[in-house]
């Protein structure tokens, strides 16, 4: 027996509101990716296919965004000519001239280090401008932003500097890839550097710029040094952007503390560390011990800015200048002779990953995500500038050594602000993938 | 005890800074009756003349070095300030080593003409317009030049050294027979005392002079000191002068405590006007007083012990301050009836 429904007007209504309203729920890029019968979305018609560069060209990291920028054309040039720079050194050879025949074309975009700004820059750059990809940013709330939209829309996101777990941790998306380390490789790799630096009877007092990547870093320090045997005296969060930390530098004096960890980065980073050092804390002598101050994630760039003061102190960082190795060299010189100073990490970072997401098309013969995605997942590589490096399938987190750096006593230059004192080989960086959470999901073709 | 000195201290030293940078703001809201947006870039081009000073006295020649190379293995193009080769190398050092203090000179110079250009080239044109007017305009301006800082300086805090003489920190627990443990920033000692003169100076400008007789008078009532034969206008210009100089030399003075960038002037704008709403509209008194309060409330918030009973407390305690003191003093501390009440 079925049951008659009757047409009525109301019914008509209700049901023409609810289409209505599916319509525009379904995502643009849905309907465009079927409209185009591709498979994919913003699949590169003619002999062109168009990168998407989210950086921040304007705010706070400015600088950090136009090193990127700059990294990014010279990588769009050495992928268009099939050679310079660190493509050269490259282990794999796959990129002869273009991706798949198609010449790389790119369009900008600025994050402003806002997460809602940087989610509609990439989205007009994958609505209007057709990108296939969107790469950059210097900040891990943006990162997670954009990764986000990415994979709702369907393209690959190769994340730019992004140091918080959650990336690549809780946060992670089956269309996202990270190239830059982690505040839990930090934590183990600067952990058997302090030991050696201070011992293990040790008091730490953190400074935390009190959102996303301060709160990781901190756990990841706090876990790292207590493993050590150092006690925590207190950890207190600053406003970001506090500018006098003065008030937060004045109780670590009679804290008991002999060790001040900053996990502060960028602009924060350069005030709560010049303002420790005017307190006399880098020359203070507590419980018979020399005080120290430790900066767990340091930025060449910043460091300029906090100048003198970031002598001896030790942190960590992605990539230096100064490495030796054959990639390092190579990217030096291209980046150095076209620009006239050396590359900082970002710039290296977002040279890598665009090199990296080539050679992946061009390995999978296709722009189509999944199987991009499915040629960086475990994918080893060597002769970037960080060693042998692999990309993890578990959670697209790249794994290499890690750099562990001390402010340089006598630098002979304004870049030669840091030198590297250990490379923490990968495999005591390593974690277990699924010890920062999180799914990758599905990919997502658009 | 010693954490309660060093946060009373911190709260000074704080104080000091915020009553330095909220007068300028009170004055030209005094005399003028303009709510001037602006006022913050005003401190960031005062700290940029530090900046300036600097470099131009490390202006230098390039000379090719035999035996350094630089980071691509190329001959170093050292760099050989000119005044090294003009004044010797121990005058050249001893004047980067000061170039903080001199670049108040330069900054009281610079910032007056700033500030008079300021006021007769667009604030003028706002005085009979809503303060809302005002704010935008004034707002806009900052912003234009915070953008122009940025397009010759760069998006990076730009760090400035305190001359050697006042580098590192004084035992000040030994000063007051607390022990030797307790040691405070000799820059910040300094600044807090140079606050201390600037505000002396600026009131007994305004209160020991004709000048300031004239200029008190017309904040009072300008229409009838205009009657009286005096050009109002032209000392309140100079007194919006005055004020962009203040605000000058504040900035460039704060430069070894804060590097600065760019945006540091929208940093300090929001606390400056916290601070002058708190003292009372165009009452220069009740900025000093609020400044002196609101950076002993700010330092004591951050301790740990408040911290932990209060979390996160050091964020928002200015502005519930401001909100406690608004409620039962709606003029704030030392506010004039009549001001901003039309």
């Amino acid at each position: 027996m079925s049951e008659r429904k009757d047409i009525t007007r109301r019914r008509v209504i209700k049901g023409g509101a609810a289409a209505a309203a599916a319509a525009g729920a379904t995502p643009y890029f849905f309907t465009r990716a079927f409209a185009d019968g591709h498979g994919y979305l913003n699949a590169p018609k003619g002999d062109t296919v168009t990168f998407g560069f989210n950086v921040p060209q304007t705010g706070p990291y400015a600088d950090e965004g136009a090193d990127e920028l700059r990294a990014y054309e010279l990588a769009v040039e050495h992928i268009n000519a099939g050679g310079g720079g660190m493509l050269d050194t490259f282990s794999s050879k796959a990129l002869t001239g273009g991706i798949n025949g198609k010449t790389v074309k790119y369009v900008t975009g600025d994050t402003q280090t806002k997460s809602d700004a940087a989610r509609a820059s990439a989205k007009r750059m994958i609505e209007n401008d057709g990108a296939i990809m969107i790469t950059g940013g210097s900040s891990s709330g943006v990162a997670v932003a954009v990764q986000s939209l990415c994979q709702e829309a369907g393209v690959i996101f190769m994340a730019g500097l992004t140091h918080s777990n959650d990336t690549t941790g809780k946060d992670k998306r089956a269309n996202g890839f990270r190239h830059f380390f982690n505040t839990e490789m930090t934590g183990a790799a600067l952990a058997p550097v302090l030991k050696n630096q201070f011992g293990t009877d040790r008091t730490a007092y953190h400074l935390t710029a009190d959102y996303n990547w301060g709160w990781s870093q901190e756990g990841s320090i706090q876990k790292y040094t207590e493993g050590l045997g150092w006690n925590t005296a207190a950890a207190v969060r600053t406003p970001l952007g506090a500018g006098d930390f003065s008030q937060y530098i004045t109780p670590v004096l009679n804290s008991g503390a002999d060790v001040l960890v900053l996990n502060h980065y960028g602009k924060d980073m350069v005030n709560s560390l010049t303002q420790a050092v005017q307190f006399g804390l880098r020359d203070k002598q507590v419980n018979g011990k020399d005080f120290g101050i430790v900066v767990p994630l340091y930025s060449r760039l910043m460091a300029q800015g906090a100048g003198e003061n970031v002598k001896g102190i030790y942190g960590s960082t992605n990539w230096h200048w100064s490495l030796q190795d054959e990639g390092s060299k190579a990217f030096v010189k291209s980046f150095g002779t076209k620009y006239g100073f050396p590359p900082s990490q970002a710039a290296h970072t977002t040279y890598c990953q665009a090199i990296l997401y080539a050679d992946a098309c061009q390995r999978a013969g296709t722009f189509k995500p999944s199987e991009v995605g499915k040629a960086l997942e475990g994918f080893k590589f060597d002769g970037l500038g960080n060693g042998p490096t692999e990309y993890r399938a578990e959670d697209h987190q790249c794994f290499k050594d890690v750099l562990v750096v001390k402010g340089k006593e006598n630098p002979s230059s304004k870049f030669d602000v840091l030198e590297v004192v250990e490379v923490t080989p990968r495999a005591q960086v390593e974690y277990d993938a699924s010890l920062l959470g999180g799914e990758l999901g599905p990919y997502n073709n658009g | 005890m010693d954490a309660l000195f060093l946060q009373i201290l911190n709260g000074l030293d704080k104080g000091g800074a915020y009553a330095l940078i909220a007068l300028g703001l009170t004055l030209v809201f005094g005399t003028l009756g303009v709510v001037n947006f602006a006022h913050g870039a005003l401190f960031m081009l005062g700290a940029f003349c530090a900046v300036s000073v600097q470099r131009i006295l490390s202006i230098s020649y390039e000379q090719i070095s035999e035996t350094e190379k630089d980071f691509l293995g190329n001959p170093l193009k050292e760099q050989i300030p000119y005044l090294e080769g003009w004044l010797g190398a121990d005058v050249s050092n001893w004047l980067q080593d000061y170039s903080v203090p001199i670049s108040i000179l330069v900054a009281i110079v610079f910032m007056s003409i700033v500030g008079i250009v300021m006021e007769r080239g667009l604030i003028k044109h706002f005085y009979k317009r809503p303060h809302a007017d005002q704010i935008l305009v004034t707002f806009g301006l900052a912003i234009v030049l915070a953008e122009i800082v940025k397009h010759y300086y760069g998006a990076n805090p730009i760090p400035q050294s305190a001359p050697d003489v006042v580098a590192g920190a004084a035992n000040v627990g030994s000063w007051f027979g607390l022990g030797d443990g307790i040691v405070y920033p000799w820059w910040r000692l300094v600044y807090f005392v140079f606050s201390l003169c600037v505000i002396s100076v600026v009131f007994a400008f305004l209160n020991f002079t004709t000048f300031g007789m004239v200029v008190r008078a017309g904040m009072q009532d300008r229409e009838t000191v205009g009657l009286m034969g005096i050009n109002i206008q032209k000392r309140f210009t100079i007194v919006f002068g005055v004020a962009a100089a203040v605000a000058g030399i504040a900035g460039a003075m704060y430069t070894p405590i804060l590097p600065p960038d760019y945006h540091m002037g929208m940093d300090f704008l929001v606390l400056s006007f916290v601070v002058v709403v708190v003292g009372g509209m165009g009452s220069l008194g009740g900025a000093v007083l609020a400044g002196f309060l609101l950076g002993m409330v700010q330092s004591f918030a951050a301790m740990n012990e408040i911290k932990s009973i209060f979390p996160g407390i050091d964020q928002i305690i200015i502005y519930l301050v401001a909100i406690v003191i608004l409620l039962t003093l709606p003029r704030g501390l030392l506010g004039r009836k009549g001001v901003m009440e039309d």
